[in-house]
């Protein structure tokens, strides 16, 4: 009843191109980030901002990452924790190794050293897709968690390959506390998602898309393949790299190399599978829903007064029968269901 | 209506006596982040459950100087991200977290930044930063009993004395087939030093973890033949390590194996591969008069925390029994200077782990003689001993043949200890200094 476009008209061109089309949705987006910028920061006790709106940011944004890259470009890769460690890594040695280096700036850096891995191994996605490609990027996860424990350099020779992200300040102003911390890492994802969201509205995503549903029929309406899919590895390593220097320098401090294993990159995945390919929102879904739920179902388990050697057996259960749950719902992940109700709320309620 | 009133009653008795009850107990709290799924579920439920059993030990007897434990257990997965959550959870509640012992580096690390601000103490029992040993760099951690750069140099002097002496050791081959991890590279430094020193060759052999398949690493070995092999494993690399070696029909009783490769679970998988096989160990196995008493007041009133009786006293569960008595002693030591019978505060705990003192009259009272090393730590050794011994498994359970603790060259490790820490320190900007 409330959600509802009659009288809402476009006039221009730009109103027609616009990200939120429905008047209630721009308003529901508007109160979004008023929360999230200043009510939050404010009002949330830091253990909600450092232990979940943190790194539910973070893994949003290499769930985005990787989303641009399976779900848009449709390259399955199982590299994206190496990515991130590459933009930690290089954001480190940046900030270390060069005097008055800006900190946004080595993380800018820091990204394009990850895009720069991403492109050099997504070179075989040229010649091979599918399950094949995917083993292929396996290799990267192996070969830069590898070569990051080998090569002391770049932990400054700690000998444990160890490395401690150096405080955060930009302009002089020191973020120190959660709640700066958390507002930074939001600025950063919410620029990086607007970026992303018209990205993948423009020329770049619809070549990305067509690649994804036929890259034959892609070549023959004159995409180039090569830079296209080059193109893709490097957006979304970048994306990657920046999520993995936030999550060494926002969230963990200290990191080793082993905190980007294969592990995580699974978990982005099963993020990106969750949330929806192929949706932005879908990254943010996704990610919450595996930051989230594992808590929930804690204080659930914990609530129900079990002995906690069943209790921590049970969580794992039900998150996986959960998973199971929705994929056979709704295979094409949560956004879709979030898309569904829309559409719902917009007739109801007169259905038809 | 009158639903909704009597919800609202409900509620309003229930928080007013959860009130009542957190204001009138005089408890210690303490967080536990423990994980009891996942790949390495065996070692955190019995270390956990070790710290368990003596928590309701201590309740059992009135607690210290009348102040009753409390914890609270969250399940970490052995995953940093879901350990830094679960810290963050329990770190405020009940009155404040008393100290907090994660079990896990990746996790250690994870928290290590946030301890300062929170003022909470961090114990790393035998795993972590080993430069933590530097209390005024590192005033929140305590690496405490012994650390891998000690337990390292304790192997060389072991490997030394059985040889002939420190001597002998020139011209001998070393392998040392590692975890290919931080954890593995942790004692680099120490092994590169002492190989120097004594003249004897270093092998470096990775293993990519888990280390299911070791195959070419032991065809390697047995291709340099090395007098002796250090394994420096985890998980299920030790198991396999030991079946590899004994299809390559190399001698187990050369392979000398970290503290972490020296649990029943990680040798009863290898079977008959595994007896006379030796570890490191900072417990000597066996029983003592304390596990009695626990099985007794804690086990026949059937709160014991190990669904298998069997399990009291292995060397997981030894380990947690130990971390616990030394969290306790701090608590207690705290007590003594900051008043009897109170609830401590992190701050005033964290001076107690900086002045914790278990000689062996000490342990003695406990009825723990000689399960570990003494402990004496101060600000510049949060440490607090660093000696080991070794222990060999007999097939059915292991046992302890250096007959004291030993240490091994503790001025190398104490140079590179205060070498490693200055550089964090310069790193993080912190100007070293004791807390008070």
């Amino acid at each position: 009843m409330f959600y509802r476009e009659a009288g809402q008209f476009k006039t221009t061109y730009a109103e027609d191109n616009q990200i939120f089309p429905i008047k209630q949705d721009r308003i529901g987006i508007a109160l979004l980030f008023v929360c999230a910028f200043i009510i939050a920061p404010l009002v949330a006790p830091s253990y909600v901002i450092s232990a979940i709106l943190i790194p539910f940011l973070i893994f949003s944004l290499a769930a985005l990452g990787l989303n641009i890259l399976t779900g848009y470009a449709g390259q399955l890769s199982l590299g994206t924790a190496a990515f991130m460690a590459v933009g930690a890594f290089a954001s480190y040695n940046f900030v270390l190794r060069i005097p008055g280096m800006p900190l946004l700036l080595a993380f800018v850096l820091g990204g394009i050293c990850a895009s720069l891995v991403g492109m050099a191994f997504g070179l075989p996605s040229l010649r091979i897709r599918g399950f094949y490609l995917a083993a292929a990027t396996l290799a990267t996860q192996f070969f830069v968690v590898w070569c990051l424990t080998k090569i002391s350099w770049f932990s400054n020779n700690s000998s444990s390959g160890v490395i401690t992200a150096q405080e955060i300040t930009i302009l002089g102003f020191p973020f120190h506390t959660p709640a700066s911390k958390y507002v930074l890492t939001l600025s950063i994802v919410v620029v990086l998602t607007l970026l992303a969201k018209n990205m993948v509205r423009s020329n770049i995503g619809r070549s990305w898309m067509a690649i994804r549903d036929m890259d034959v029929a892609a070549e023959v309406i004159g995409i180039r393949l090569m830079r296209t899919k080059m193109l893709a590895f490097a957006v979304s390593s970048f994306y990657c790299g920046i999520a993995g220097a936030l999550y060494a320098y926002a969230y963990l401090g200290t990191v080793e190399p082993e905190a980007y294993n294969l592990d995580l990159s699974f978990r982005i995945l099963f993020m990106v599978i969750i949330g929806g390919a192929g949706s932005i929102l879908g990254a943010f879904l996704g990610s919450a829903f595996f930051i989230l739920l594992p808590i929930l179902l804690d204080f659930v388990t914990h609530g129900l007064a079990l002995p906690t050697s069943v209790s921590s057996n049970l969580e794992l259960m039900v998150f996986g029968g959960l998973i199971i749950f929705f994929l056979i719902v709704e295979p094409h992940g949560l956004a879709r269901l979030w898309q569904i109700t829309k559409e719902k709320c917009r007739l109801w309620p007169f259905p038809y | 209506m009158k639903l909704i009133k009597k919800i609202i009653t409900a509620v309003a008795v229930c928080s007013a006596m959860a009130s009542i009850s957190s204001a009138m107990a005089d408890e210690q709290y303490i967080p536990l982040l423990s994980y009891r799924v996942g790949p390495y579920a065996a070692g955190g439920s019995g270390f956990f459950g070790g710290a368990i059993d003596y928590f309701n030990f201590i309740n059992a007897k009135g607690g210290i100087n009348g102040v009753k434990i409390s914890w609270e257990e969250c399940e970490t997965e052995y995953n940093a991200s879901r350990g830094v959550e679960c810290y963050e959870r329990l770190k405020s509640k009940n009155g404040g977290a008393s100290l907090v012992e994660p079990l896990s580096t990746g996790i250690a690390y994870g928290i290590l930044d946030r301890l300062a601000d929170d003022k909470i103490a961090m114990t790393t029992i035998g795993y972590g930063r080993s430069d933590a040993a530097n209390g005024k760099v590192f005033p929140y951690v305590f690496p405490l009993v012994t650390s891998y750069w000690n337990q390292a140099a304790a192997m060389i002097k072991y490997l030394g004395d059985k040889s002939g002496g420190m001597d002998k050791l020139k011209g001998k081959k070393i392998v040392d087939l590692y975890h290919d991890s931080a954890f593995g590279k942790e004692p680099f430094p120490v092994f590169d030093a002492l190989a120097k020193q004594y003249g004897f060759e270093l092998i470096k052999v990775p293993v990519a973890h888990p280390g299911n398949e070791q195959q070419s690493q032991w065809l390697q070995i047995r291709k340099a033949n090395p007098d002796y092999v250090i394994l420096w494993g985890w998980g299920v690399m030790n198991a396999v390590s030991l079946k590899t070696a004994q299809r390559n029909g190399f001698p187990r009783e050369k392979i000398l194996g970290v503290w972490w490769a020296g649990s029943e679970e990680d040798v009863i998988p290898a079977g008959e591969a595994a007896k006379g096989y030796s570890t490191m160990t900072f417990n000597s196995p066996g029983n003592y008069p304390l596990l009695d008493d626990i099985r007794k007041s804690v086990y026949d009133a059937g709160k014991g925390n190990l669904d298998d009786k069997k399990r009291i006293g292995s060397v997981v569960h030894l380990r947690g029994v130990t971390a616990a008595i030394l969290w306790t002693e701090a608590i207690r030591k705290a007590q003594d200077k900051y008043g009897k019978g109170h609830t401590m505060t992190s701050d005033q705990i964290r001076w107690g782990f900086e002045n914790l003192n278990v000689d062996e009259a000490r342990q003695k009272t406990l009825g723990v003689l000689g399960m570990f090393p003494p402990i004496k730590t101060s600000c510049d050794d949060h440490e607090g001993s660093g000696a080991v011994k070794v222990q060999e498994w007999t097939g059915d359970h292991w046992k302890a043949i250096t007959p004291n603790w030993f240490v091994g060259d503790k001025a190398l490790t104490r140079a590179l200890i205060e070498e490693s820490s200055a550089k964090y320190a310069a790193e993080k900007k912190i100007t070293a200094a004791c807390l008070k």
